[in-house]
């Protein structure tokens, strides 16, 4: 299986290089014959005609697929298997980790993260360069060298500095297992999305360096792979999603976003992809900010990489604590050829990348679309700043000091609130230009509808901050935008066909898509803001350190910790964790509404120096947050049992054992004996206890938005195969006719 | 120790040797004239955009975004715009010796437009193309006139 598995990824790597090599004589070759150079026979042993060159390459790419695919199959089957011969399954796996945790603890390393990488990279450059077919001949060539050689890189990384089937020199009887912290569903596909974002962002990427390359820099490039940019976006957002809600749900401190390194780095490229989605909308149609766009997209790249950096290189501290990398410097030299190779292509084409119009008013959509790029880079360039602090305040002081909460509200609020303005703006106003009258006539009715919810969360309370006043007024201005286009779109449908509403309005959202998908992220997005905005505004927070009977009273619950658990799980009849919660009654009005279990679980260390009881104790542990979530708040619990009195009881019991026989299997039995005691002689413990109003809204914003990605992207109907009236033809004809008499 | 892997990995090395070289196996290249090909699918997906560019700006100024002096030459220059991208997609056809797709369209639209002028006939022709990607491709009716 190693054998095999090292092989393949050799082999891989030997057929990317050669593929990249390929394509760039395919490339060079065509761009020769285009000029009118010589043909293939003057090239002597490289003959061969360019497109023969660039169709290896293309082979080269289904390869790297296929070869990387059986490896990825093969790396699944040492974790299933919990083959602990491999180094990599022993230091993220155990026999004690539950099937489905297994299957997905290869991405928990960074062995099988880079080998994700790679994958997930080589099944898109396959689909692309599949799909490209005969479209873009000129520029294809360079993207599958640009993709080949991302592939390489990667491969490369796994089979000289953190390959999976590397063997271990002494095989342990049990695996350290996967982070507890990672045992969380979410988890099992939050990376996956991640990366997926990411590798499918190469594909833009790598476009754009070959329109760049080949000097074929209009739109074409942009057509080609707006789907593939709106896809990484949308995978992109799902995984950063999914690690918010896990962050909420089983970190253990209350928040869905912390400002984490790991968490910026993912955002980072997700918004200047956000940019970039919408700034093409300008060079498809007036020509314009070819230079800022091809600038946006290679950022979005570089920041893909940077992203994986980070979370790879444990550079900067952070609760994913992935500790340090072996593939730092490599990962540097990438980002550096990259991002010299970008500012080299962009002066290169300078003259090419030129606009052919300018903007004609700053009332127009073009003018609005710009503003808000201008507010996501400079978002981008303050969590850069934000993220990269703590590294600066290492070199000079010799300690990371990250930014506070406040400080990243203080920054990011004013800009996140500018946008949300421009979000309502954007689909109000014309392309070119909008008079200051119609600018008025379209903004009125969705600005009525900004101040009535900015006058309800008033009425509610929410109105004495002036962040949160802004979001509701501006949350409510994009809603009031999304639904006054689409009744007005309905509207003029109906003129024009007759339609009742339920048919109108499912045809108009079928037939332009692109339009409403977006307009329905934009509600999305707004519906999460206000969301955001009223679970910080009206967050009611108490963290309480109680007893047996006690009673808690917090955002109108009261809460009684009415029992301890003491419990454990066995696999294998191993102790797979040791649990200690508290049962605690929820009451509202008098009423019991339910009773929750906040527990925190103990996963066993294999470090025999911990004592034979202590191991038990000292391994990772998690918390188990009991969440009641619904539609207008939130109730989140989170116990800690007191650690001191823990330490004391399992030291006492660990000094018991000393000297004795077999000690280590008569601390297990202690150990379970002991949670057991707990359940009926607990301790106090600290609850933190937080209610917050419209939380789920997050959730259910970004489904929308994920709708509206989708829809966006959703290819539209085989335009040709419809067939039209021959009195339309005729009407237009005329039209046209007439047109053509007034343009001359 | 086991052979199947490395021999495994042998096999993969030689099915790669085979399939890598294939293209530049005798009778395998492309013809040059191919380009013609390639610059013709590069056309459609020029034309299907600007289809699309025509429709949002008609839905810009169905739903009150565009007045008519603004939209009018907007589309005018769209569709002048248009009938470039379908002329070149016509000369590729001539020579390849076989008819666009928008050709094929001709009989209909041109006959009732213009009845036998050959050159409002395609115009028809490209007109009904482009009118397919309205909204009011099912409608039973012309649009109204704006």
């Amino acid at each position: 299986m190693d054998l095999l598995g090292r092989g393949l990824l050799v082999l891989a790597l030997i057929v990317a290089v050669y593929g990249a090599v390929a394509s760039l004589i395919g490339a060079r070759r065509l761009k020769v014959a285009a000029d009118g150079g010589p043909d293939a026979t003057a090239f002597g042993a490289l003959g061969g005609h360019g497109s023969a060159w660039v169709r290896s390459g293309r082979r080269a790419i289904y390869l790297v697929a296929v070869m990387t695919t059986v490896t990825f199959v093969l790396v699944e089957i040492i974790f299933i298997r919990t083959d602990l011969r491999f180094d990599v399954v022993a230091s993220h796996s155990s026999t004690t980790t539950p099937l489905g945790y297994r299957m997905a603890a290869p991405w928990s390393s960074q062995e099988g993260s880079l080998l994700l990488w790679v994958w997930l990279l080589s099944l898109w450059s396959s689909l692309v360069v599949r799909l490209a077919g005969r479209r873009m001949a000129d520029v294809v060539p360079w993207a599958q060298a640009v993709l080949l050689g991302l592939a390489a890189f990667f491969l490369f990384l796994s089979v000289f500095y953190s390959s999976p089937f590397r063997l271990s020199d002494t095989v342990p009887l049990e695996g350290e297992g996967l982070s507890p912290l990672l045992q969380y569903p979410s988890m099992m596909i939050h990376p996956p999305m991640l990366y997926s974002g990411y590798t499918l962002f190469a594909v833009p990427f790598a476009f754009a360096v070959g329109a760049l390359a080949a000097g074929h820099v209009g739109s074409d490039w942009i057509r080609h792979t707006r789907r593939y940019a709106l896809g990484a976006w949308l995978l992109l957002g799902i995984g950063i999603v999914l690690g918010s809600r896990w962050s909420y749900a089983e970190l253990g401190w209350g928040g869905y976003w912390g400002w984490d390194a790991v968490e910026n780095a993912s955002l980072m490229p997700w918004i200047i992809g956000t940019a970039f989605i919408h700034s093409v909308m300008i060079q498809e149609k007036r020509g314009m900010l070819r230079t800022w766009n091809v600038s946006l997209i290679l950022a979005t790249g570089i920041l893909c990489i940077l992203g994986t950096f980070i979370v790879r290189s444990g550079i900067i501290s952070s609760i994913h604590a992935f500790g340090s990398s072996t593939v730092g410097w490599q990962f540097l030299t990438l980002l550096a050829v990259m991002t010299g190779g970008s500012i080299a292509l962009v002066t290169w084409r300078r003259g090419m990348l030129r606009s052919e119009h300018r903007i004609d008013s700053l009332l127009s959509r073009e003018a609005i679309f710009l503003a808000g790029n201008v507010v996501l880079v400079l978002l981008v360039l303050v969590i850069l700043w934000g993220t990269f602090f703590p590294l600066l305040t290492d070199v000079l002081t010799g300690e990371q000091r990250p930014w506070a909460s406040s400080t990243w509200g203080w920054w990011v609020g004013p800009l996140a609130l500018a946008l949300v303005g421009l979000m309502g703006l954007g689909p109000l106003a014309a392309w070119r230009k909008t008079t200051r009258a119609q600018a008025w006539r379209q903004m009125r009715g969705p600005l009525a509808v900004g101040v009535l919810v900015l006058v309800a969360g008033t009425l509610l309370g929410g109105g004495g901050r002036v962040d949160v006043a802004l979001a509701l007024l501006f949350g409510g201005f994009v809603i009031g935008a999304v639904l006054q286009e689409l009744q007005r779109g309905v509207r003029a449908r109906r003129i024009s066909t007759g339609e009742a509403f339920p048919i109108a309005l499912p045809r108009l959202i079928g037939r332009n898509r692109r339009r409403y998908g977006g307009y329905l992220v934009h509600a999305g997005f707004a519906v999460l803001v206000l969301a955001v905005a009223a679970s910080s505004a009206f967050k009611d927070t108490h963290r309480v350190h109680a007893k047996v009977g006690q009673e808690m009273k917090v955002g109108g619950y009261t809460l009684r910790y009415e029992g301890a658990i003491g419990d454990y799980r066995l696999k294998d009849q191993r102790i797979q964790k040791l649990i200690i919660g508290a049962k605690v009654g929820v009451f509202r009005g008098g009423k019991r509404v339910e009773t929750i279990r906040p527990t925190r679980e103990f996963f066993p260390s294999q470090n025999p120096a911990d004592g034979p009881v202590g191991r038990f104790f000292n391994g990772e542990a998690a918390t188990e947050v009991a969440l009641d979530a619904g539609l207008t708040r939130d109730l989140w619990v989170a116990m800690q049992p007191d650690g001191d009195a823990l330490v004391d009881v399992y030291s006492a019991l660990d000094k018991k054992l000393k000297g004795t026989t077999a000690p280590f299997a008569r601390g297990a039995e202690l150990a379970l004996g002991f949670v057991r005691l707990y359940a009926q002689r607990p301790a106090p413990v600290t609850f933190q206890v937080i209610v917050s109003p419209l939380v789920s809204w997050i959730w259910l914003g970004t489904l929308v938005m994920a709708f509206g990605a989708l829809l966006a992207m959703w290819p539209a109907p085989d335009l040709q195969a419809r067939r039209v009236r021959a009195k339309q033809k005729a009407r237009i004809a005329r039209d046209l006719g007439l047109a053509r008499e007034q343009a001359s | 120790m086991s052979v199947a892997g490395p021999l495994l990995v042998l096999v993969a090395f030689a099915a790669t040797l085979f399939l890598l070289s294939q293209p530049f196996w005798p009778g395998q290249a492309e013809r040059a004239e191919e380009v013609d090909a390639l610059r013709r699918a590069d056309l459609e997906a020029a034309k299907v955009a600007k289809y699309r560019e025509i429709r949002d700006a008609a839905l810009d100024h169905d739903t009150g975004k565009l007045s008519d002096a603004d939209w009018k030459p907007i589309d005018t220059r769209l569709r002048s715009e248009a009938v470039v991208i379908l002329d070149e997609l016509d000369g590729l056809a001539h020579v390849r010796g076989t008819r666009s797709a928008a050709g094929e369209e001709l009989p209909g639209g041109a006959a009732i437009a213009t009845g036998s002028d050959p050159a409002s006939a395609r115009d028809a022709a490209r007109a009904g193309d482009l009118l397919e990607t309205t909204d009011r491709v099912d409608a039973a009716d012309p649009p109204p006139a704006r």
